[in-house]
C-alpha cells in the first residue's frame, strides 16, 4: 500500500470513528411501541427469575406461555429482575421502565408520588376477582383520594420466628411460644443460658431495618409511629408504647446480656445465626422459613412461627405489580387481565399448589402459592383447604401464627417509610450500643426529626 | 487545540502555490487524522464524564421528575441539604475520617517504605506482602473486617483478650466506629503508597546518607534532613490525592456500618446514596454532590499546582 493510500485509509477510519459512534450511541437508545408488528398488544413486564433459579424461570415462562395461549392478543415480553432502588429512577429517566413492574409495599407510596405509575382505577372494573383481596392491601397502591395504582399480589405480616431446638434444650415450650414482650424477655434469658455464643433474641438494625422493626413492634403495643396532621401528618411514637418496648430491649441487652454484643446487624446476619441454631428468636415475616431452610441451612421441624408479642397489631408488608405512567389504556387493560391471570385467580391455585409440591417446595405456609391475600369468604375457605389439603410442611408449628393472624390487626408503613426508618434506626442502634441511652430523649429527638420531614413534605 | 507537527512536517506556507499544493493537501490529511480519531475519544469522556458532572450541576437546582419533567427550584436543594440535621454530622466524620486516615495512612505506609528500603534481603517478599490487601476487592476486605470487629468471637478481641489486654466494642460504639474504619481502609490501601514512597526512596543517592553520616548524623537525623526532603514532593503529592479520595470514602460506612451507630460514621458520600436511592430526592443528591466536588476542586486545584510547577 502506498504512502498516500494508506494515509486516506486512516483518514477514512477516523472519520468513521466519529461517525460510528454517536449512531451506535443512538441506536442503543431506541424505544419499543404499544403494539407489535402483528398486531398484538405487547406487555413488556419484570420479575423474571435469574438463569441460576432454574426451577422458577421454567414455571415462569411456563406461565407466560399458557398465558398468551388463553389471550392471543397479548404479547408478554419478560425481563429480568424485581425492584433495585438503585437503578429504578435511572431506568424511568431512560424509558426502560417496563410498562408492568414489581414493587415492594414501601415503593408505591413514592412512586405515586413522583407520577411513574399509570391511575389504572377506570380499569378495575374488568377484574372483579381485585374484589376477593384484602381492602387494606389494596390500600398500599392508593392515593389519598383512593385512586388505585397497582395490585398486590403476595403479603405478609410480621411474627415470632423462634427456633424449637434452642426452647426444647432451654427447658421451655416450644408449642407455647411467648405471647408478651415479658415473656419473650424471660425466654430470651433462658435461651442465652445455654453458652456456646447462643444469643436468646435479635434484632437488625441497619440500613433501615431497625426502625422497619421497630415500628412493627410499635405497632404490637398498640403504639402508632406517625398519625395524620392537616394536610401531612406528624410523629406519634413518642408515647408510651414505644418507651415500654425500648425500655425492654434495653435490659435484655445491658441487664439479661441475653442479645449479644455484635448490634449493627443486618436481617440477613440473623439468618445466618438462626439457621446455624445460636439465635432463640426475632421478628420477622413467614417468608424468612423457607429462606432459612433453602440459604441457610435450617429446617422447617425446627423452626416455628408465633404471632408478634402483646399483638396490638402488626405490620403488614408484601409486594405488588405497577403500570407504567407512559402505558396505553390497551396496555392498562391487559396489564390486568395477566395480573389478575397470573397472581389473583383462584382458578389456577390448585394447579400451581401441586406443581409446587412436585417440585418439593413447601407448601402450607402464608406465602405462594397460596399468598395470605384474601377476604374472609369463599375464594379465603378454598385456599385454606387446599393448603391443609397439600401441606408438606409442618404446619403445626406455625399454627400459633396462622390462629392469631385474623384477630390481629394489619397496619401498613408510615408515610415516608423509607425516611422515618433510618430515623427509627438510630433510635435502636442507640438503646443496643450505648448501656446509659435516655430512651426518653432519643425518642423525643427522633420525633422531632420525624416531623421535620412531615413538615417539609 | 493545537497539535504538534511531526519534526519533517513541511513549514507552512502563506499562499500554497502549485508546487506546494499537493503538501498543504498532506499536512491536512494528516490533520484529519489526529482530528478524527481524536473525536471518538472526545465524544466518549463527553459522554461517560464531562455529560455527567453538567447534568449533576443542573440536577442540583432542579426538582427532579423522570416522567412529568424537571422543574428548577433555585437554592432549594442546597436549602434542603443546609437543613438536614444530618449535613453538619456528614461533613464532621467525613472531615474527621480525612484527618485520621491523613495521620494514619501517611505515617503508616513511610514508615513502612523506610523499613523496607533499609532491608538487604527479601525485600521483594515484603513489597508484596505489603501490597497484597490492594488486590482484595474492597467489599470483601470489609465483610472480613466486620468479622475481625466482632466484640464477642472477632478475631481482635480474642487476641487482645488472650493478651491480656482491654479489649473494644470498635464498630459497635459511637465513640470508636469511625476510627475502626480509618484502619481498615488505611490496611486495604497502604501498599500503592508504600510502593510510591519506597520508590521515591531508591531515587535518593547513597552518597547523600554516606556525606550525613561522616558528618556525624544520627538516624533521625539523616532521615529528617535527607530522607524527607528528597521525598517532599512525592509526600505532598500523595497527601493531596489522599484528601481527595478519602474525603469520598462510601463502602467501608456502607457495609460495615450502615452509616451506624447512630449516625457516627454516617459520611458525605453515603448522605449521597441515601438521598439518590433511598429517598429518591436526586436535586438532593446533586446538590451535595455539588458541594463535595467545590470542596475537593480546591485540592485538585492544589494538586495540580503542585505536579505543574514540579513538571516546570
Amino acid at each position: 500500500m502506498s504512502r498516500s493510500a494508506h494515509r486516506r485509509l486512516r483518514v477514512r477510519l477516523a472519520t468513521a470513528t466519529a461517525l460510528v459512534l454517536p449512531l451506535a450511541l443512538v441506536a442503543c437508545s431506541s424505544g419499543d411501541g404499544a403494539t407489535g408488528d402483528d398486531g398484538r398488544i405487547r406487555l413488556d413486564i419484570n420479575g423474571q427469575p435469574p438463569g441460576t433459579d432454574e426451577r422458577e424461570l421454567r414455571v415462569f415462562l411456563a406461565e407466560i406461555a399458557a398465558f398468551e395461549e388463553a389471550h392471543p392478543d397479548i404479547d408478554i415480553v419478560p425481563h429480568e429482575g424485581f425492584m433495585e432502588p438503585e437503578t429504578f429512577n435511572t431506568r424511568v429517566a431512560g424509558g426502560d421502565l417496563e410498562d408492568v413492574f414489581y414493587v415492594y409495599f414501601t415503593d408505591p407510596a413514592g412512586i405515586i408520588e413522583q407520577g411513574y405509575a399509570a391511575d389504572i382505577t377506570d380499569h378495575l372494573a374488568d377484574v372483579p376477582q381485585l374484589d376477593q383481596v384484602r381492602p387494606e392491601l389494596h390500600q398500599v397502591f392508593q392515593d389519598e383520594e383512593g385512586r388505585q395504582y397497582g395490585v398486590p399480589t403476595a403479603n405478609y405480616s410480621m411474627g415470632l420466628l423462634y427456633n424449637r431446638d434452642l426452647f426444647e434444650r432451654a427447658g421451655l415450650d416450644p408449642d407455647a411460644p411467648p405471647t408478651t414482650w415479658d415473656e419473650v424477655r424471660e425466654a430470651a434469658d433462658a435461651i442465652a443460658d445455654l453458652g456456646g455464643g447462643v444469643t436468646g433474641y435479635g434484632e437488625c438494625t441497619i440500613d433501615n431495618t431497625g426502625g422497619w422493626h421497630l415500628t412493627a413492634e410499635i405497632y404490637s403495643r398498640g403504639g402508632l409511629v406517625a398519625e395524620p396532621a392537616g394536610d401531612s401528618h406528624r410523629a406519634a411514637f413518642d408515647a408510651a408504647p414505644a418507651r415500654e418496648l425500648l425500655r425492654t430491649l434495653q435490659a435484655m441487652r445491658w441487664e439479661d446480656d441475653s442479645m449479644g454484643s455484635d448490634q449493627l446487624r443486618s436481617c440477613e446476619d440473623l439468618m445466618i445465626q438462626m439457621g446455624a441454631g445460636q439465635l432463640g428468636m426475632y421478628i420477622a415475616a413467614p417468608d424468612n422459613l423457607p429462606t432459612l431452610v433453602r440459604q441457610y441451612e435450617g429446617s422447617y421441624e425446627n423452626l416455628g412461627l408465633a404471632p408478634i408479642p402483646d399483638g396490638q397489631a402488626t405490620l403488614l408488608g408484601g409486594e405488588g405489580y405497577m403500570i407504567n405512567a407512559n402505558a396505553t389504556p390497551e396496555q392498562i387493560d391487559a396489564a390486568l387481565t395477566w395480573l389478575q391471570w397470573r397472581f389473583v385467580n383462584p382458578d389456577e391455585i390448585e394447579r400451581r399448589i401441586q406443581e409446587s409440591r412436585d417440585d418439593g417446595l413447601p407448601v402450607g405456609l402464608p406465602m405462594p402459592p397460596t399468598p395470605d391475600i384474601w377476604i374472609a369468604g369463599e375464594t379465603r375457605d378454598a385456599v385454606e383447604a387446599l393448603k391443609e389439603q397439600y401441606a408438606n410442611v409442618p404446619v403445626e408449628h406455625v399454627a400459633p401464627f396462622m390462629e392469631a393472624a385474623p384477630e390481629i390487626e394489619g397496619r401498613i408503613e408510615p408515610p415516608r417509610a423509607q425516611e422515618v426508618y433510618a430515623i427509627l434506626d438510630n433510635v435502636m442502634q442507640a438503646v443496643l450500643t450505648e448501656r446509659d441511652t435516655d430512651v426518653d430523649a432519643v425518642l423525643a429527638d427522633a420525633a422531632q426529626q420525624v416531623d421535620r420531614i412531615y413538615g417539609a413534605s | 487545540m493545537a497539535l504538534r507537527a511531526p519534526a519533517n512536517a513541511p513549514k507552512p506556507v502563506a499562499a500554497p502555490t502549485p508546487a506546494a499544493a499537493p503538501a498543504v493537501r498532506r499536512r491536512l490529511a494528516e490533520q484529519l487524522t489526529a482530528y478524527g480519531f481524536l473525536c471518538g475519544a472526545l465524544l466518549v469522556f463527553a459522554v461517560f464524564a464531562w455529560y455527567p458532572v453538567v447534568r449533576n450541576v443542573v440536577l442540583a437546582f432542579q426538582e427532579v421528575n423522570f416522567v412529568r419533567g424537571s422543574s428548577w427550584v433555585g437554592l432549594e436543594n442546597f436549602r434542603h441539604v443546609l437543613d438536614d440535621p444530618l449535613f453538619a454530622t456528614a461533613w464532621r466524620n467525613s472531615a474527621l475520617f480525612t484527618l485520621y486516615a491523613l495521620v494514619l495512612g501517611f505515617g503508616v505506609p513511610f514508615v513502612a517504605a523506610v523499613l523496607i528500603n533499609e532491608f538487604r534481603h527479601a525485600r521483594a517478599y515484603f513489597r508484596v506482602l505489603v501490597y497484597l490487601p490492594v488486590m482484595l476487592p474492597p467489599v470483601v476486605v470489609a465483610l472480613m473486617w466486620r468479622w475481625f470487629y466482632q466484640p464477642e468471637g472477632g478475631l481482635i478481641n480474642e487476641v487482645l483478650g488472650t493478651a491480656g489486654l482491654p479489649t473494644s466494642q470498635w464498630t459497635n460504639s459511637p465513640d470508636t466506629a469511625l476510627i475502626s474504619l480509618v484502619i481498615v481502609s488505611t490496611w486495604a490501601n497502604m501498599g500503592t503508597a508504600t510502593l510510591i514512597y519506597l520508590a521515591a526512596l531508591q531515587t535518593i543517592p547513597g552518597e547523600l546518607y554516606e556525606s550525613a553520616e561522616l558528618d556525624g548524623a544520627g538516624i533521625w537525623r539523616r532521615l529528617w534532613h535527607v530522607t524527607v526532603p528528597a521525598t517532599r514532593f512525592v509526600i505532598l503529592m500523595l497527601l493531596l490525592l489522599q484528601v481527595v479520595a478519602t474525603m469520598q470514602v462510601f463502602t467501608e460506612p456502607f457495609v460495615m456500618t450502615g452509616g451506624g451507630p447512630q449516625d457516627s460514621t454516617v459520611t458525605v458520600m453515603l448522605l449521597v446514596y441515601r438521598y439518590a436511592f433511598v429517598h429518591h430526592d436526586f436535586g438532593a443528591a446533586s446538590a451535595m454532590s455539588l458541594l463535595l466536588l467545590l470542596v475537593l476542586a480546591v485540592f485538585s486545584a492544589a494538586y495540580l499546582r503542585v505536579t505543574r510547577g514540579r513538571a516546570d
